[in-house]
Formats: structure tokens, sequence, C-alpha cells
């Protein structure tokens, strides 16, 4: 089978990846009038795709049946090229790529990959890659990868090949700011929100959880924490320079020096050039508080944000709270929040959204969707007045990217 | 010699359970195994060149933990991976 190529963007041919009809389905997204949603599971990926007025969304898949995927997303910049993050219980990680929508998929010819130790070193090894980040919009190609344990590799290939980013990777405070292994999460520490300033291609930050969050301004050849008045309630000192736990930070694309970060002790807000989380969820309902996963911005309203709120009165529970699933909105940057259940199971749901498994679309009124650890997709395409199922019965999820593919 | 292709393994070898690959070691048997089928080497050993840990290979029915095992052109090996699924 042929690495398909497009004539727009002259990819490197990757090895091709046969897929084996009982496994696997080669994504039917049709002329996609409406957007579509990537699902990435514990046990493989499937697409959803609306109709012009996104009643109406047609699942399809699912694609590498029973492989672990982390991250699904597609390619901004020419909306036909997909990468995956995936791995199975069993073998080590990879990425594969489409270059036609999913219909085919290639594998990288080299995943990102620790280098190897000299001899007497202790070596590293990528346990997964847990983020995918296309890179700036001059740098069609470019792509940044984050894995477990934390790290950055960066593709110049659409994905093909990937480098360590040897600025962070190799930083003399890497074992420092990850915790060398010692504290890892049960599912692994995670690089996630490697977010690249539209302004600048060389102004990059990135999340660690745990670890905190990182900013470099040349293009990742140093990195410096950016932690400050964001908490770590669990740590002996709760103001450390870095060993915060975020789960998931926000750039917003109008105001690019405008943060929004939902981390394990707080929902926060950051002026960049005030240098300053500002604890925005002390403004949740007590009884909620604002422990989550999450967060997704409106891309045309700076002051409009929403989370969803998880369990955070012990360490385990991280399930709605109450099991009375709801989203919060807030159209004031943080002032004040609003409850947005309608629609939502009213009681006994106890389900997790995860940190990449919530997203807004571009539309107006704009559509915000979640997956959920229980394996159902919910939309809102009213901004959260009003919520409904439009997936079930699917594995855990661990991430939901949207597309607008154009058709 | 004969190399046995473990199930999750199989969408490289065009779903062939056995193939043929040579080599005078583990190592130069996966070298030439990921020649044939491209990425292959790289979901079994990892980038510090250690068998991932819930892959076994075994050379005439004998687990191998290091890459460094001498091969003989008639021996059989068996690529497995640890029974776990759910």
């Amino acid at each position: 089978m042929a690495d398909p190529q497009s004539p727009e963007s002259p990819e490197p041919a990757g090895e091709s990846h046969p897929l084996d009809p009982r496994r696997h389905h080669p994504l039917e997204l049709g002329a996609a009038e409406g957007p579509v949603l990537f699902v990435g599971t514990r046990k493989g990926s499937w697409a959803l795709s609306a109709d012009r007025e996104r009643k109406n969304w047609k699942l399809t898949g699912p694609v590498f049946l029973g492989h672990i995927v982390n991250h699904v997303v597609v390619d901004p910049r020419d909306r036909h090229t997909i990468l995956m993050a995936v791995r199975t219980g069993h073998l080590g990680p990879t990425i594969f790529r489409s270059t036609d929508l999913g219909k085919s998929w290639s594998e990288a010819s080299r995943p990102p990959a620790f280098e190897k130790a000299a001899p007497g070193e202790e070596g590293r090894v990528v346990e997964f890659t847990s983020w995918l980040s296309p890179g700036h919009a001059s740098e069609p190609g470019v792509w940044y990868a984050g894995t477990s344990p934390q790290a950055l590799f960066r593709s110049e290939d659409h994905g093909a090949s990937w480098e360590s980013v040897s600025g962070f990777n190799d930083h003399p405070m890497w074992r420092t700011w990850t915790g060398d292994g010692t504290d890892d999460t049960p599912d692994g520490p995670m690089t996630h929100s490697v977010l690249i300033d539209p302004r600048d291609s060389n102004h990059i930050y990135l999340g660690m959880s745990g670890g905190g969050f990182f900013e470099s301004v040349d293009k990742g050849a140093d990195w410096k924490p950016l932690n400050k008045g964001s908490v770590a309630d669990f740590a002996p000192d709760p103001n450390p320079e870095f060993g915060q736990d975020p789960h998931r930070v926000a750039l917003h694309p109008m105001d690019p020096d405008l943060l929004y970060q939902q981390n394990h002790c707080g929902i926060y807000r950051m002026h960049r050039p005030d240098g300053i989380w500002d604890r925005i969820g002390d403004n949740m309902p007590p009884d909620v508080g604002d422990v989550g996963f999450s967060i997704v911005l409106h891309p045309r309203d700076p002051q409009t944000v929403w989370v969803f709120p998880m369990d955070g009165t012990d360490v385990w529970p991280r399930t709605s709270p109450g099991g009375k699933p709801a989203v919060y909105r807030t159209r004031d940057g943080g002032q004040s929040w609003e409850r947005q259940d309608r629609g939502l199971p009213a009681s006994q749901a106890w389900y997790t959204v995860k940190r990449q498994a919530m997203t807004g679309d571009s539309r107006d009124p704009l559509g915000i969707y979640f997956g959920t650890t229980s394996g159902e997709i919910w939309a809102s395409t009213d901004e959260g007045e009003s919520w409904a199922r439009i997936a079930e019965h699917l594995p855990h999820v661990y991430s939901l990217e949207i597309a607008e593919l154009g058709g | 010699m004969k190399v046995s292709i473990p199930q999750p393994l199989r969408s490289y070898t065009g779903e062939d359970t056995d193939v043929e690959a040579d080599g005078a070691t583990v190592e130069e048997l996966l070298a030439d195994l990921d020649r044939r089928y491209p990425g292959i080497r790289f979901r079994m050993v990892d980038e510090q060149d250690s068998i991932r840990k819930h892959m076994k290979i075994f050379v005439n029915r004998v687990p191998v933990r290091t890459l460094d095992t001498a091969l003989e052109p008639s021996d059989h090996v068996q690529i497995l991976q640890a029974l776990s699924g759910g």
C-alpha cells in the first residue's frame, strides 16, 4: 500500500502500515460539511462527523482497535494530515500518520525516543506520547510531541521522524524538574499543553503533570519555570518555583498574552507580562470546587472559558461531583461562573472527563464537546446552554480534538 | 532462520505468523527483521536496546533477555507477548 501524497505537501513517504480489516476501518468522513471530532480512546480511535447544522453526527471507525490512542490531531495548516499517538500494553510507543484524512496510515520511521545512553549511564525510555501539537503556521511540517516521562520532541517532516528537543530533555535541571520518576502518577507523568505563540515561533510553552508550566523564548534551547502564583498544596512548600501539577493550559488565539490553566490545585489565569497566575477558581461554588482536568476557551471572546469540575475532595474520586456532571462557564474572565447542565444526567453519573477530552469548535454559536471515561461523547451547539449525547458505548475516552475539513 | 511473530506484531508482517530473517545474534536478527518489516524492532526493543518488559524472545524454546545472544542458522526464534488484555 503506497503512502498517499498530497500535491500541496511534499511529505516523505513513511512505511505503510497495512490495516487488518478485522480491527481497522478507514475513516469515512464524506463531505464533512460540519466539524469532525477525532476521538482517542483506551482501545482505538474513532471520528464523528457532523452535518452543517451539527445536529446529526456520524460515527466512523475504529482505527487501530485495541491500541491505546492518547491523542489524534489534524494539521490545521493543511487539513488532511492526521497524527496519532499510539501504544499498546505490550508494544512500544509509536506515531501513526495519515495524509488522506484517515483512509490509510503509515508509521513514523523514527518515533519519539531518547538518545541511547553512553555506557555506564542510565538510559531513558519513552513510555508513550501523551500530546501532539502542530507547529507554528509559518513552519509547515513542524510538529511537537510531549511524552511520558516528561520530554519534548520535534518533527520537521510532518511527523515522519522525531528528534529530541535537547534544550529541554538534556537541560541540567531536567531530572529535578520532572521528579526523576520518583513521583510518577498512576497513569504515568505526562507532558501536555505544548503551546506555540502565534506571534513568534520561537516562543513555546509546555506543561508537565507533574512538574509545572515552563516557557522557552528561543525555540526550545532553554527553558524557565512559569508557575508563580499557582499552588502545589500537596508539596512541602506549597508555593514552589516548579513541581506544580498543571492539568491543561490554553493560550488565547486573539490575545496570546492571556493564558488559562486548569491545575490539580485550581483554575488560574495569567496575563503573561505580569507573570503571575491568578486563581480564578476561587470564584467557583465552594461545594463544587475548582479541581478538574480540561479547559476550553472561546476563540472570539478572551473572557469566556469552560471547565468541567471533578470531585477534588480526595485524591481518588476525580468523578463528577455528587454524580451530577456539569460544565461551568465564565464570561467575565473567571470573576463569576455559571452551571451548565441542561440535558446532562441529573444524578448517578460518575464519569471523568480527562485533560484532553474536552474541546470547542469555532462556529457561531460555539460548539463545546466532551468525552467521558464511560465512553460517551456529549455536544452543545449553543455554547453550553444545552447538551446532547452524540455517541455512547465507546471505550474510555482519552482525547477529543475537533477539525474543520472544509468539505 | 524461522521467526515466529506474535499477533500484535503481525500487522508488520502482512499477518504472516512465521517469517524468515537472518543474523548471527539476536541483535542482528532484529535488525534484519526491521529491514524487512520497518518499525517492528522499536515495538519490541526500546531506545536503550532493552527488550520491552512485556515481550519475550525464545531461541529453541529457551528465553533470552539480551540482544547479544548468539544464533545458528538452524535456530527457531519465537517472539511472544505477555498474556494480558482487557
